[in-house]
């Protein structure tokens, strides 16, 4: 059994029909995890006996001739911004190095309920803040495909194991584009739900507004699956929506001829790298040709607002959720101070990492008098007018097709310095957040270089079901030819 | 606008840092170029505009009702247990840095 080329539906089926146990499938992956990830480094934490107690249960009902539920012995990575009962869950921060959840992750609860084995935690940025994962303080991953290269961020653990095949399909989180651009910069497959699709009960929190969690896969059939789990009302959250949810895997069979796929002019302009600009050209005219979509050029003419917008809301959010790291009920505490005053200072100071700082400065200083009017205020009214672009545009159109990222993966260390070059990355992706709709990155080919490129679908509040149809009308078209 | 010595003093204190000399440097050099490129928002005019502080009151809910009524969904009764019970004490302080197996403890706050 080729580890890189299971799915969901292959690792599920041979469970079910005994080609292989649970308990097996899930000692080659660790196997595989040993052997592989030293360079790689996807995961921080691996919870081996959590496993194979799951693995058993799904052995044993397998044993009895049971039907399996849906994603039964499907090893699975969690990226480490989620909580796991009784397994250490470190956001990729100093601050959190010695954090034993007592509860689990609505999201994580789910899987396993469906059968799913929880092979880890995977790797990522500190607070899930970061575009190519060199801000965990663990040390960074390396995207698989090139091992000079980062595997994009925040969630690059999640995408590079799923790339690498240490995981058969992991779970990301996306704020700003956090699981949409390592899945590119990785190709493979990325999911955002639509904001309050999936219950955020147990993520650690890093701006309420945008934060998001979804999967990382390697079809675009396996996201459906995941997302049907994982989606749905809990009353845990009290954003979580109130909306049905679809049999998305039955659905992405459905004919995409007629669909009308917005271009907005926006996307392809200045600072797009032009190799990615041909390919996602190439994309979208193969969803044009050999799949009978219409194209319709759009316009989004706020779209250069987004990210000076994201980046003062979702750093006035940090602040705001980060201030309950001080060293008193759980996590990291500076050894010596005589103060209280001075072991909230210390531990913060020694508990947080550069990037995670800078945010949080520049987010207390949106909110502070004097400042809120100019700064935090102004950016939540752009954000009404990006909701309205968007808002207009599929007034005309069912999906937006776009670039994910502007380049493909860059090397560790060439924008480690420079934090606005960093933060223009998510150019493409931060706006979804902001205004709620869900996104889907899927692998369009690669550069001479030999590195992935993703396309981006844009679908209305809660419409996964048109978005994942589309991407996987274009994975289809793709490899048939 | 720009961040001066004073502001990054003021921010660091207001969001409980202390940061190194080298650290101050370094974020007002930061801060200044975030905040120039951020300012860019000031193009738009934005006097007759509604903020938006989250989505989840615009999509996915019965635009029919107002106020509460369109979360009633979300509310629950006030009731000792909610939704589920408080953990124990013991392992709401597993995770603690120092406790007395009863109380958090910290550094004295008051002294007498």
């Amino acid at each position: 059994m080729d580890l890189n080329l299971l799915t969901i539906e292959s690792a599920r089926t041979a469970v079910q029909e005994r080609q292989i146990t649970a308990t097996a499938l899930a000692e080659s992956f660790f196997r595989k995890i040993q052997s592989e990830d030293g360079n790689i480094h996807a995961y921080l934490e691996l919870c081996k006996e959590r496993a194979l107690a799951q693995a058993a249960r799904m052995d044993s009902l397998a044993d009895k001739g049971e039907l399996l539920p849906p994603l039964a012995g499907v090893p699975l990575a969690i990226k480490d911004v989620m909580a796991t009962r009784g397994v250490r869950t470190t956001a990729g921060s100093k601050i959190l190095n010695n954090f034993v959840p007592a509860y689990d992750c609505t999201a994580v609860t789910r899987l396993e309920e469906a059968g799913a084995v929880l092979l880890g935690k995977t790797n990522c940025d500190e607070f899930a803040m970061g575009s190519s994962n060199e801000n965990s303080a663990y040390g960074p991953v390396r995207n698989p495909r090139d091992l000079s290269r980062v595997p994009g961020g925040s969630s690059g653990g999640s995408a590079a194991a799923v790339a690498a095949g240490t995981a058969v399909a992991a779970l990301g989180s996306d704020t700003g584009g956090s699981i949409r651009q390592p899945a590119a910069f990785c190709g493979v497959v990325g999911l955002m739900p639509t904001y309050g699709r999936v219950s955020r009960y147990g993520l650690i929190a890093f701006a309420s507004s945008l934060d998001h969690i979804g999967p990382i896969t390697r079809t675009v059939k396996d996201a459906a699956l995941l997302l049907r789990i994982i989606a749905g009302r809990d009353a845990m959250d009290s954003t979580s929506a109130e909306v049905p949810v679809s049999e998305y895997s039955q659905e992405i069979g459905r004919p995409v001829r007629g669909l009308r796929l917005g271009v907005p002019k926006e996307y392809f302009g200045e600072g797009l790298d032009p190799e990615v600009g041909a390919l996602v050209q190439a994309a979208i005219q193969a969803l044009a040709q050999k799949c009978g979509c219409e194209i319709v050029p759009v316009s989004l003419p706020h779209t250069e607002y987004a990210i000076p917008a994201y980046y003062l809301i979702a750093t006035a959010e940090a602040s705001s959720n980060l201030a309950r790291y001080d060293g008193v009920r759980y996590g990291f505490r500076a050894a010596e101070a005589g103060t209280l005053a001075e072991m909230y200072r210390r531990t913060r100071d020694q508990g947080f990492g550069a990037e995670v700082k800078r945010r949080i400065m520049l987010g207390t200083y949106a909110l502070s008098t004097g400042y809120y009017d100019a700064y935090y205020l102004k950016a939540q009214k752009v954000r009404t007018l990006l909701a309205r672009d968007f808002d207009q545009a599929f007034q005309t159109v069912d999906a937006i097709v776009t670039p994910t990222s502007p380049t493909p993966a860059f090397k560790l260390g060439e924008k480690a310095d420079d934090p606005l070059a960093m933060y223009l990355a998510d150019i493409f992706t931060v706006v979804a957040d902001l205004v709620g709709i869900p996104g889907i990155s899927v692998p369009c080919g690669q550069s001479r270089e030999g590195l992935p490129v993703g396309l981006q679908v844009l679908g209305k509040h809660f419409d996964e079901g048109t978005i994942l149809r589309v991407a996987h009308a274009y994975e289809h078209a793709r490899a048939a030819s | 606008m720009k961040v001066t010595e004073a502001d990054v003093l003021r921010v660091a204190e207001l969001a409980n840092l202390e940061l190194t000399s080298e650290e101050r440097v370094r974020l007002l050099k930061d801060l200044n170029s975030i905040v120039e490129y951020v300012d860019r928002l000031n193009q738009l005019d934005t006097a007759d505009v509604p903020p938006m502080a989250q989505v989840s009151d615009r999509y996915g809910v019965d635009q029919a009702k107002t106020g509460t009524q369109r979360f009633a969904y979300a509310s629950r009764d006030d009731v000792l247990h909610g939704l589920r019970p408080s953990l124990e004490r013991q392992e709401a302080l597993k995770n603690a840095p120092k406790s007395d197996g009863e109380f958090f403890k910290v550094p004295k706050v008051i002294e007498r």
